[in-house]
């Protein structure tokens, strides 16, 4: 297998597997922090998450939409170290709405779908994240990049 | 949780606790066979000492730095190093200290010890480890002990065990270690016996030899041997050797020394008591259903057991050859030593002889046939030298390693290499060229009209001081141009050389990284003072091996171009005939011969693809942090110059970062200009590893495709403390 063809292999693999993944936003250049459900595309090029619209991370990201999510499949085990990859991905996020919404909204409830009550709340919004990089660590500290064209 | 069983404390569901070795001692123990006091320690005792301190997880990521598979056995080495390192450095937690010590005390009242490895995955591999895990006898006094079963239980983690363990298709992340502890059994006749003899099922084999069983057991005393027929329990015959020596105890484990007249005179056993031994085969095989393999010594009169395990060569595998080959990755001192002598004194001098005689040779003078004929002489001379280069220079490495694994065990530094502090700055041939490299540097610095001359590319004074040293510059090591040393005729001119020497002459700095002898003659000074008398003499003469082998790591592939160098320049004389008689139109026979000589020698086939998939329509790679294996302490940052073809070499810059498949010793005169070293091949025995280390440069090897990833130009950062190269991204 390439190189590219492995490492899209794996950041596909930890977008299907993983559930949860850390999104940072900024406030006045105030880091911050906060978990999220996600889904990813199958063609790697967006992220989408739920979350109400009154969240200190859906102001930040109104305000400036550049964010960072941290998605990885460490178990909290030693072995981590040698097992876990983990993804950095760099983008943009917007909210969604009208046909792009439904369409998703579907996508995202396959994954999870304990959180129909909460992403179809109409308070709540859906975030799309189209990436434009993914920084992706294996090895501990090996460390390639995958840059999208969008 | 048990950490000790005693030999009649083992229940049968205690075998994966305590490991075949082990297991098959308790039966005999409980049959009454005639055993040295025993205790074995299990595997709970290991995990117990791993778990402390998350050592678990340090081994593994040690491990996972990269694919296993993608390692070479250097590489593996290193490893095995850094590993066994933290187990030196890492004490056994309190609770199990005094346990073990109270015990062994309670068991042992101060008596000297073997220790021995008893992995359980032998069992569940079905394959033999024998040889692969380390083993020590009369080792005396608790705290030593508890130093020796550690040893023990990082021979699980050995180079030799992990290649083994990974053929076999074991999983190394569930491996574990017990130990038997023996008290030893000062024998003065030992031996093995072969219940059935691999080779023919009527016989027995017998070997024995004076001493302890040690000298046998590690090929280093010929043994006696005996062969009996096993239905009538007869001796068929008996071969006798020449006794030189014995390995008796000493005061800590064990020497060998020359054999006593008048025991070397006669055989170590008579026929009655190899019958008595065959006897104890028996027994053996009947108590578990399979001929054995029985280790035993005898002390005065009594016969003991010291283990008994299935012979596993019944009918040799694959594997089993293989393991073979493993285990010649551990070379003793004695083989060194007698390796040393044949290439410092037969080898050595020879290829000089050989590289000389090629070089006076007029092949101008040689008729078509004539030429012909000497290329294909040349191209075997060069064969059977590169033959030798792998049958016996490379073996000869082990003397570094067996030095650097004797070091760290006397001195524990908190740098498992601090040990090669005392190997470098040895009288090499490549520092001994780019030193009059930087002679020359010098002269043109000086020299403003010399500088302006070679700047501008025109013709040097032909019997200037500097054209005279650069002649005899090349002579000696040839003119940069080819990937040999030696060779003058891959490039039109001196241009090559004449760049490099401008960079370095208008980049004084670059000189000034030559480091210096760090404190070499205190460190030496330290390691001697740990020992006395005949040990100390030991150790002067590992450290004088070492020097030997790291030496001749470097200057056998100088040695080794200079005759490749002699096989080029007959190749491009024949060339040039083939080329000047088809401009001229003549044909002749002679000349047919020729032509075919240069096709079937043809240099540069089958190269290595230089691309590597990283772009989809949409999408792009880029490398941004590499992990290989630290091979040279230091961090620097520069400009990536990356080598796919020798002649790169000469547009090297000052304090670029040297980028290359695989650094060989006949490339390495810009290592004075470079701030530092990357190289795909892993390892801390490599060139680039020795090179960086004498100019005391960050050095990073094993980076997989690290010609592909990286490209000239890129900002890179070295880090030679963790082994990771960073390529700056500009734009992010």
């Amino acid at each position: 297998m390439t190189h590219y063809e492995d490492i899209k292999k794996q950041i596909r693999d930890l977008l299907i597997n993983q559930k949860l993944a850390v999104l940072s936003t900024h406030h006045s250049g105030q880091p911050y922090a906060s978990l999220i459900a996600f889904v990813g595309k199958e063609d790697l090029k967006e992220i989408y998450f739920v979350t109400p619209r009154t969240t200190r991370k859906f102001a930040n990201l109104s305000a400036d939409s550049r964010v960072a999510i941290l998605i990885n499949s460490s178990l909290n085990m030693d072995s981590d170290f040698h097992e876990a990859v983990s993804v950095t991905v760099l983008g943009n996020a917007k909210e969604t709405n009208g046909a792009e919404k439904d369409d998703i909204l579907g996508l995202y409830l396959t994954k999870h779908p304990y959180l129909e009550a909460f992403a179809t709340s109409p308070t709540c919004a859906l975030v799309k994240i189209t990436i434009k990089t993914y920084v992706m660590v294996r090895n501990f500290q090996h460390v390639m990049e995958l840059h999208i064209d969008q | 949780m048990n950490w000790i069983l005693s030999p009649l404390e083992v229940k049968p569901d205690h075998r994966n606790r305590i490991g075949p070795k082990a297991y098959a001692l308790s039966l005999m123990a409980r049959e009454g066979f005639n055993i040295p006091d025993t205790l074995f320690l299990t595997v709970d005792a290991y995990n117990a000492f791993v778990n402390a301190a998350g050592l678990r997880e340090r081994i593994l990521l040690e491990l996972n730095r990269k694919k296993f598979k993608d390692m070479r056995w250097e590489e593996i080495w290193d490893c095995a190093t850094r590993i066994r390192h933290i187990f030196l450095k890492k004490q056994i937690p309190d609770p199990l200290k005094s346990y073990l010590t109270e015990k062994i005390q309670l068991r042992f009242k101060g008596k000297a010890l073997a220790i021995r490895s008893s992995a359980p995955d032998e069992d569940a591999s079905g394959s033999s480890f024998a040889g692969l895990h380390e083993s020590f006898v009369n080792v005396r006094g608790t705290s030593s002990i508890l130093d020796h079963i550690r040893l023990v239980w990082t021979s699980l983690w050995s180079d030799a065990a992990l290649l083994y363990r990974q053929e076999i298709g074991l999983d190394v992340d569930k491996s574990e270690m017990a130990v038997v502890l023996q008290e030893t059994v000062t024998g003065n006749r030992s031996g093995v016996v072969f219940s059935q003899n691999p080779n023919d099922e009527t016989q027995v084999i017998i070997e024995s030899v004076y001493g302890l069983n040690q000298g046998l057991v590690d090929g280093m005393v010929e043994p006696d041997r005996w062969v009996l027929d096993r239905d009538k329990k007869t001796v068929l015959s008996h071969k006798s050797v020449q006794r030189k020596h014995w390995m008796i105890p000493s005061e800590t484990g064990v020497e060998m020394t020359p054999l006593p007249e008048d025991l070397s005179r006669r055989p170590p056993l008579s026929s009655e008591e190899a019958i008595d031994i065959c006897e104890l085969a028996f027994q053996a095989e009947t108590l578990f259903k399979a001929p054995q393999d029985v280790e035993w010594t005898m002390k005065k009169d009594a016969l003991y057991v010291l283990q008994s395990r299935p012979i596993t060569t019944l009918s040799p595998s694959e594997t089993e050859d293989k393991r073979a080959w493993y285990l010649s990755l551990h070379r003793s001192v004695e083989n060194l030593k007698a390796l040393r002598t044949t290439i410092e004194e037969t080898l050595i001098p020879e290829m000089a002889k050989t590289a000389k005689d090629l070089a006076e040779q007029d092949i101008t003078v040689l008729s078509d046939r004539e030429l012909a004929g000497e290329v294909r002489r040349r191209w075997k001379i060069n064969q059977h030298w590169v033959n030798t280069y792998w049958e016996e220079f490379i073996p000869y490495a082990h003397g570094v390693r067996l030095f650097g694994q004797y070091y760290n065990d006397a001195m524990r530094p908190d740098d498992p290499y601090a040990f090669m502090n005392l190997l470098t700055q040895t009288k090499m041939a490549s520092l001994e060229r780019n030193q009059l490299m930087e002679d020359l540097a010098a002269m043109v610095r000086e020299d403003r009209q010399l500088l302006e001359c070679l700047k501008s590319g025109a013709v040097l004074e032909r019997d200037s001081k500097f054209s005279e040293k650069v002649n005899q510059f090349i002579e000696k090591f040839g003119d940069l141009s080819c990937a040999v040393t030696g060779g003058t005729d891959c490039a039109t001119d001196t241009r090559p050389l004449f760049k490099l020497l401008l960079e370095m002459a208008i980049n004084p700095s670059s000189l000034a990284f030559r480091k210096q002898p760090r404190n070499a003659l205190t460190l030496q000074q330290r390691f001697f003072e740990r020992f006395q008398g005949s040990k100390r003499k030991e150790a002067e003469e590992l450290l004088d091996l070492a020097r030997s082998s790291y030496r001749l790591r470097d200057d056998d592939n100088i040695y080794l171009g200079k005759i490749e160098a002699q096989l080029l320049n007959a190749v491009k004389e024949a060339k040039s005939r083939v080329e000047s008689s088809e401009r001229r139109g003549t044909h002749t026979s002679e000349l047919d011969d020729l032509k075919s000589v240069i096709h079937n020698l043809d240099y540069g086939n089958g190269k290595r693809e230089l691309t590597i998939s990283s772009n989809e329509y949409g999408f792009k790679i880029n490398p941004r942090q590499l992990v290989g294996q630290p091979a040279g302490p230091g961090l620097s940052r520069g400009k990536a110059r990356v080598i796919r073809h020798h002649l790169d070499l000469q547009d090297f810059k000052n304090a670029e970062i040297l980028v290359c498949d695989s650094v060989d010793p006949n490339m390495t005169f810009v290592i004075p200009l470079a701030a530092g070293v990357i190289e795909r091949r892993g390892g801390m025995l490599i060139h680039g590893a020795i090179i960086a280390r004498e100019y005391g440069l960050p050095c990073v090897t094993g980076i997989p495709d690290a010609t592909l990833l990286i490209h000239t130009g890129d900002d890179i950062t070295v880090d030679g403390f963790l082994g990771i190269v960073t390529i700056s991204q500009k734009d992010r």
